[in-house]
């Protein structure tokens, strides 16, 4: 097994308990998360939002939960994630998912290079979130994710 | 049997969704080929795919494809993606 999600979450990459005012806010704190880990510009963050504008709120990928990204680009620096739960849900619009009370941020420079990355999101997420969005430090919420990771 | 999961990116919830789905496969036994796709490219994929795997908010764009057209509301949920695909398999 190569780097857990628990190793790829920096304390840069995670933003706790965070204060949103709507899905803008909350995809631009995972994008500023992103950014603050060198892992993407500016730019990033704007393509996730005209991603949702574009498509919809389809990043609403399970109750609570949303996976905000855009493509590879050149506003990709390097491939990451980040971790914003939010002190109060958000709504994102979403037939069955709303309200959203975690953004996982994810850039990828390519379509390979995030395949561990999301296997190891996708062990995480599938347990009990609820323990996860009660961290209030990074270290906290390692060691919540080390005792999920399958 | 052809799957393709597709998401408006290719990289992110169609990624999640091939990858529960691959689990779901292999627990049915089920043998099949299962790809993520962006949207741009799922319509010409989804032609010779006998199930397109997606969200609600994207299905509508698929547009006309002889795929049956499955909408998965929980990405993690491996039970409503076992329903689901179960449902759509052939016998």
């Amino acid at each position: 097994m190569s780097e857990t999600l628990a190793d790829e979450l920096s304390d840069d990459a995670i933003i706790l308990r965070a204060e949103a005012s709507d899905w803008r806010s909350a995809v631009r704190l995972a994008g500023d998360a992103l950014t603050a880990t060198g892992s993407t510009t500016d730019e990033y963050t704007a393509e996730m939002i005209r991603a949702v504008e574009n498509l919809g709120p389809y990043i609403v990928i399970a109750p609570s939960i949303a996976l905000a990204h855009s493509r590879p680009s050149p506003a990709v620096l390097k491939t990451g994630i980040s971790w914003v739960s939010l002190a109060s849900p958000v709504e994102f619009g979403h037939s069955a998912n709303d309200p959203v009370r975690l953004v996982v941020g994810l850039a990828a420079v390519d379509h390979d290079s995030h395949l561990a990355t999301m296997s190891n999101l996708a062990g995480v997420l599938s347990g009990d979130i609820d323990r996860l969005l009660e961290a209030t430090t990074p270290e906290q919420l390692r060691a919540l994710i080390r005792e999920n990771t399958q | 049997m052809k799957i393709v999961a597709v998401c408006g990116m290719g990289i992110g919830t169609s990624v999640l969704l091939k990858m529960n789905a691959e689990k779901v496969l292999r627990a049915l036994g089920v043998d099949a080929d299962v790809e993520a796709a962006d949207i741009g490219v799922a319509r010409g994929m989804a032609r010779d795919a006998q199930i397109v795997l997606t969200s609600e908010e994207l299905a509508p764009e698929i547009g006309d494809v002889p795929a049956n057209v499955i909408v998965i509301d929980n990405f993690f949920d491996l039970e409503e993606i076992t329903a689901k695909l179960k449902a759509a398999l052939p016998e």
